[in-house]
């Protein structure tokens, strides 16, 4: 075989120019399949069994909330004249916006080519699977009457009439359920070579069988693969008009409206990179921990929480120029309801409000450009809970600050939330951890496959994947 | 069941992805047609090398989104124009704009269906059952290994020749798989 000559010197980038390697230490296809797959066959860790049992106890609270509601009516929670929309849509809001991150993730960076995505997808998509769960709640009981639920969707009834369909109300049905299962494929069809993966490695019958059952007889097959890969870039440019319309068509529930504070055109994109920023936050949040508690340091490297912080800071930069322009507009509309509207949110009853907003998802995640605040945990995991306090005061900013001021001054009011309103919240947590907490016991929470596939020995034209090294002119000294 | 068990086909085991890639060009050039290359991740230039051609996903997620679109369109003009007509703001009875965002959703949704079941179709799957997977080599297929399998049923199959160009090929570990 003639092998291309190569130049005997090829000059090397300097030291701070070359990639750091995606997965750390070098580590094998071996290595890989059997940490990632030792976290659901080993026996649950003891700190499992400390954060799932008090969430667990929050699922069930959040059952009786949900119960107590239905049965008496939605005046247990706080929303009263004139603020008719309170925790529940702030909080319908902000679990969906958690839930973009996940999609981000798993199809614009892949069809971006940002291959350090592997890494993270698998546990962004699951939490955005259960925040989608939890913000769907929400909408569904706020109604009121949640057994006329059905009539959002066109299915005939008794009476012969259809949903409206020039309500945003309505696409926000279409577009929230298309969402869900749309992250449900795409979740489980990155899960088929990982389940069978679990299943050839399964000692019991029972485990065997369960994921067999979900791996549907996978062999890794290349004919297949070939199949897969088309099926998943497709899904990936599918998902990524999605996940903009998602919160564009949520944005626009309130852009539609007249009112003061909602009516403005600047929602769709502002709303969408509030969404990522939130769940960039939650991603940071969930895994910072995960990775040091199943030593997964060599798979999320300190790279990943690197970019991460990078996308925070540019999506929260992105949202603080939307905030100010909002001001911008209201001022320069001529309107004096709008800039009443917006001088009461920083200086009106609910300034703290306003103000927490703004450091949380403004300020604070400017320290991002610092490196050492990018690669010190601590102050990472710190800042992302902070951008989720952020991104709840946000969407309370928006929803109760705009409508309990609006046209007119006898109609103005104060809201606070119900015990009611504040224990259906933290059920959500619950219902949210304890669907994370079954899912990484149970399924890999890492794409095993797809972080096998970015190693240097997957490469065939890698000297790691076999590519034969001897063949070339060894690199010597003139 | 019966006693004598059929040959379902010959595995070469490879531990590189360049190792099984070379093999995978030697089995296209040998002119092989029942055969298969079984890796534990997507190996980035075999579909070439076994001279595959581009997949056909695509059609059925376009049939799915184009389901999709006309559905809704058709859904909504039905329910607000036709069979129950409501005039909303005065404006007409069925607008594309505002039909627009459900029927964009119902697009992604139809074409998803179709991009997750159009590959479960061309890949037969699911399949509850595979001559390979009651190997216990072969399980390795999903951690670290690279298998080469050729079929019995192709008219290039000898049980001497094909082992000899796998084993030229730089297979270690050689089998006959029964059905």
């Amino acid at each position: 075989m003639s092998a291309p000559a190569i130049p005997a010197n090829i000059p090397q980038p300097p030291a701070e120019l070359q990639r750091v390697p995606l997965v750390a230490n070098q580590r094998g296809f071996a290595w890989i399949s059997d940490r990632v797959s030792s976290l659901c066959e080993d026996k649950a860790p003891f700190w499992w069994w400390v954060l799932f049992v008090p969430s667990f106890l929050c699922l069930c609270m959040l059952g009786f909330m949900l119960s107590y509601q239905i049965s008496t009516g939605v005046g247990v929670w706080g929303n009263m004249h004139p603020v008719m929309w309170g925790w529940d849509i702030i909080n319908f809001v902000w679990w969906i916006g958690i839930g973009h991150a996940g999609t981000l993730i798993s199809a614009i960076l892949f069809l971006l080519r940002q291959r350090w995505r592997t890494a993270v997808n698998r546990a962004a998509e699951a939490m955005t699977i259960f925040a989608v769960m939890c913000a769907g709640i929400y909408p569904a009981l706020h109604v009121g009457r949640v057994w006329y639920d059905w009539w959002l969707f066109p299915i005939p009834n008794s009476n012969s009439i259809w949903p409206q369909f020039r309500s945003p109300l309505m696409w926000d049905v279409f577009a929230v359920s298309t969402y869900f299962t749309v992250s449900v494929l795409f979740w489980y069809m990155g899960l088929i070579p990982d389940l069978a993966v679990l299943r050839d490695r399964a000692k019991s019958k029972l485990r065997q069988f369960m994921y067999g059952l979900g791996a549907l007889g996978w062999t890794g097959s290349n004919r297949h693969w070939s199949n897969y890969e088309k099926a998943y870039l497709i899904l990936a440019g599918l998902s990524t008009p999605l996940v903009l319309s998602v919160h564009s068509i949520v944005s626009l529930d309130f852009a539609v409206s007249q009112l003061p504070g909602w009516h403005t055109t600047i929602f769709p994109p502002y709303f969408v990179a509030g969404a990522i920023f939130s769940g960039f936050g939650m991603v940071l949040t969930l895994l910072i921990p995960l990775r040091s508690m199943f030593k997964l340091q060599d798979i999320i490297t300190m790279r990943h929480i690197d970019v991460m912080c990078k996308v925070t800071l540019a999506t929260g930069s992105i949202v603080g120029y939307a905030y100010g322009m909002e001001f911008f507009i209201a001022w320069y509309s001529g309107s004096p309801f709008e800039r009443f509207a917006f001088i009461n949110r920083a200086l009106g009853p609910y300034w703290w409000g306003y103000w927490t907003m703004i450091s949380c998802n403004v300020i604070f995640p400017q320290l991002f450009w610092i490196k050492w605040f990018r690669q010190n945990l601590v102050a990472v995991f710190i800042m992302s809970i902070l951008v989720n306090i952020g991104m709840w005061f946000e969407r309370f900013v928006i929803i109760v600050i705009s409508l309990h001021r609006d046209f007119l001054p006898a109609s103005w009011g104060y809201f606070s939330p119900s015990k009611v309103d504040i224990c259906t919240y933290i059920g959500t947590f619950g219902l949210f951890f304890t669907c994370f907490l079954l899912f990484i016991r149970f399924l890999p929470m890492i794409a095993i496959s797809e972080v096998k596939g970015v190693t240097p020995q997957a490469d065939p034209h890698h000297p790691m994947g076999g590519a034969k090294v001897e063949e070339r002119i060894p690199d010597e000294e003139e | 069941m019966n006693g004598a068990a059929k040959p379902y086909g010959m595995i070469a085991e490879f531990t590189t992805a360049a190792s099984v890639m070379h093999a995978a060009e030697k089995v296209r050039d040998a002119g092989f047609r029942k055969w298969d290359v079984f890796t534990p991740f997507p190996v980035h230039g075999m579909d070439h090398a076994m001279g595959l051609k581009n997949s056909k996903v695509g059609w059925f997620s376009f049939l799915g989104g184009v389901t999709g679109y006309t559905t809704g369109m058709l859904m909504i003009w039905f329910m607000n124009a036709l069979d129950y007509p409501i005039v909303v703001g005065g404006k007409p009875m069925f607008s594309p704009y505002s039909a627009f965002p459900p029927s964009y959703e119902l697009t992604i949704l139809f074409g998803a269906f179709g991009s997750l079941f159009g590959m479960l179709f061309l890949n037969r799957l699911p399949r509850l059952h595979h001559p390979l997977l009651k190997n216990k080599r072969f399980a390795l297929v999903t951690h670290d290994r690279f298998f080469v399998v050729i079929e019995c049923d192709d008219p290039n199959y000898s049980e001497t020749e094909t082992r000899k160009l796998l084993e030229e090929a730089g297979s270690r570990h050689i089998e006959i798989i029964e059905e």
